[in-house]
């Protein structure tokens, strides 16, 4: 059973990582959900596989059986998979937000935060509108130079 | 002291809950977060007065420990918890000024405490997956401070900050099911009682998983990739915050678990941090070398200091962890103060790129002190408080021959000292490229110079006198891996 187990989170996190080296933006949000997936599940497998008895105390008793399911690992793994959730939803909206401005998903055509080198030696100027905007010299001291 | 222990998540938590309710009327909101990060600073103060005296804050919640979520603030902790609620009050107070603020978005205070309530928690929990929890809140708050002015690059860096951040933390949680795979324990005390009992190929595996995943948190060679590429797009105050803390906790967690949870781990780990280390700082410097724009270069410097503080780890001594202690508090102040110096620049020469700005010893030669105050002291020069870093890193170096280290931490000290003379010769001594070049009469600086004033002032007490912060990074350093 457990072999079983860890070819199945062999195979998402293999999957996860081959997806999120690609180039294309989506698929790497893709291949990040699930190799956070296949982590989640190795996290799940660290409290033993093995029980299927549910791990809930039964109505009159105080403590859990000895036979059930390790509940500490399904809570944190819980945990895990809504600040998972919460990020995969960043991610997506960030991606639409990207793809529509920049009007590519290639991520070799996103260079606009690390503008390629023009020069040999000297790196490139920040592209128009990729730098804080300068409120500028107060306008009395323009007058005479413009003049 | 159950209470003060939970105040570095409580007050910055309870601030971004008033913070975002008053998100309609700025000038509210701006008071309670003032308000707040003043709190947060008396709460830090407290723990750093009941470290000191010995009585470390402890409490466990739900169950007794090693069952319940364990917080403990030690004088490692509490100084760390102290020097992040001095970075968030200086950050918050250069916000006031017009020199690169950002833009005033009602979610951004919001968003910068949850950031400190993240960096107070990594601070103070004692439980592994706990500390997963608060580096997702670091992480999850840090995009949203990048995101926030939606500039296209912005939107770049953020993408690539978290792409690579969260391979970090994905690798982060893997390895905390492998810890708990291995030892049945998530309690730092637990864990170092079960530590023992770990085969020694066992426990290298899930160790180096554990630490790789710090290291791409810290930045550390050759898992960098994101730094360079998305700090500079931030607005110079939230760069400040960002810049200095941010890597500091993934050198803290590398400390808390090769120092002193898991200390002695095997050497097999010590010996790769080394290297790793000393290839950090050099590499770090190389590309700050290369780069023209203040806050490029200033990034880069960041991850050559990690490699520093790494080596102090990797000495895997008592005199090692007490000079990764003080150097983090000294290069947390002045990596800050510098981003917050280059951001004054900004405002009086009108760019960032070195190439486009100059005469600024002219026009502001109190800026120039600033400056030379924390470039020096990053670069080393004695009496500065990078010298006295410098000098416990390696005086624990040399005692243990390590001569390869202490030859590229020299050496990196000499490249950063000409990265520094380019921002002093370009910016300060040369005259502007610009003929005509005007500077603005209508400056809103009042707020930044004190900021900056407030931090060389940091600077240079502990300068003028480093011994008892020696001492007591010292006395920090031997409570570390004691049961």
């Amino acid at each position: 059973m457990i072999w079983v187990f860890a070819f199945a989170i062999w195979v998402t996190i293999t999957a996860g990582i081959y997806l999120s080296m690609s180039r294309d933006l989506l698929r790497i949000v893709l291949g990040l959900a699930l190799l956070g997936g296949g982590v989640n599940l190795l996290f799940f497998a660290s409290g033993r596989l093995g029980s299927p008895e549910p791990a809930v105390v039964p109505m009159g008793e105080r403590v859990l059986a000895a036979t059930a399911a390790n509940p500490l690992p399904q809570a944190l793994v819980l945990t895990a998979i809504v600040i998972g959730f919460a990020l995969l939803c960043f991610s997506l909206v960030l991606v639409m937000r990207l793809i529509n401005d920049a009007r590519t998903d290639d991520v070799l055509a996103l260079r606009l935060a690390e503008p390629p080198p023009t020069d040999a030696v000297k790196p490139a100027l920040p592209m128009p509108g990729c730098d804080p905007e300068y409120p500028g010299p107060a306008p009395a001291l323009q007058e005479p130079l413009s003049r | 002291m159950t209470l003060l222990v939970v105040t570095p998540v409580l007050v910055p938590l309870a601030t971004v809950v008033l913070t975002a309710m008053a998100h309609g009327r700025p000038r509210l909101q701006q008071g309670l977060s003032f308000a707040g990060i003043a709190v947060f600073f008396a709460c830090a103060v407290g723990l750093v007065g009941a470290a000191a005296a010995d009585q470390p804050a402890v409490a466990a919640f739900g169950w007794p420990a090693p069952f319940g979520i364990e917080f403990h603030i030690d004088r490692t902790g509490a100084s760390l918890v102290l020097i992040t609620a001095l970075m968030g009050a200086a950050s918050l107070l250069f916000m006031a000024s017009d020199a690169d603020p950002g833009p005033q978005h009602p979610l951004l205070l919001p968003l910068l405490h949850g950031m400190l309530a993240g960096v107070g928690g990594a601070f103070a929990t004692a439980d592994l997956f706990n500390l997963y929890v608060w580096f997702e809140v670091m992480l999850v708050c840090t995009l949203g401070l990048f995101a926030i002015g939606a500039r296209l690059d912005q939107l770049d860096a953020t993408f690539k900050y978290l792409a690579l951040n969260l391979f970090g933390t994905m690798l982060f949680l893997g390895a905390v099911g492998l810890v708990f795979a291995a030892t049945g324990h998530l309690n730092y005390t637990a864990l170092a009682a079960a530590a023992g009992g770990l085969p020694p190929g066992l426990a290298t595996v899930v160790l180096a998983a554990l630490v790789l995943a710090f290291l791409i948190k810290a930045g550390a060679f050759p898992l960098f990739a994101w730094l360079p590429a998305s700090y500079h797009t931030l607005p110079a105050p939230l760069l400040a915050l960002v810049g200095g803390l941010l890597t500091k906790v993934g050198v803290y967690a590398v400390l808390r678990m090769l120092g002193d949870v898991f200390a002695p781990a095997p050497a097999l780990l010590y010996e790769a941090l080394g290297w790793i280390a000393a290839a950090t700082m050099l590499l770090g410097v190389l590309g700050a070398a290369y780069h023209w724009d203040m806050r490029r270069i200033l990034a880069f410097h960041i991850v050559s200091q990690i490699g520093y503080l790494l080596l102090g780890v990797a000495l895997a001594s008592e005199a090692g962890n007490a000079a990764t202690l003080l150097f983090t508090i000294h290069v947390v102040v002045v990596k800050a103060n510098l981003f917050l110096i280059a951001a004054i620049i900004w405002r009086l020469t009108g760019s960032y790129d070195l190439r486009q700005i100059g005469g600024l010893y002219a026009l502001r030669p109190a800026l120039g002190v600033l400056f030379l105050i924390s470039a020096l002291s990053l670069v080393g020069i004695p009496p500065l408080s990078g010298f006295w870093a410098k000098l416990m890193v390696l005086h624990e170096a040399i005692a243990q021959g390590r001569v390869v280290w202490t030859v590229a931490a020299l050496l990196v000290s000499v490249l950063t000292l000409y990265s520094m003379m380019k921002i002093w010769l370009e910016a300060f001594w040369r005259a502007h490229p610009d003929a005509t070049w005007a500077p603005p009469r209508q400056t809103r600086l009042a707020p930044a110079w004190a900021a900056t004033i407030a931090l060389t002032c940091v600077t240079l007490a502990i300068s003028l006198n480093p011994q008892p912060l020696v001492a007591y990074a010292q006395a920090a350093a031997a409570t570390l891996a004691k049961p």
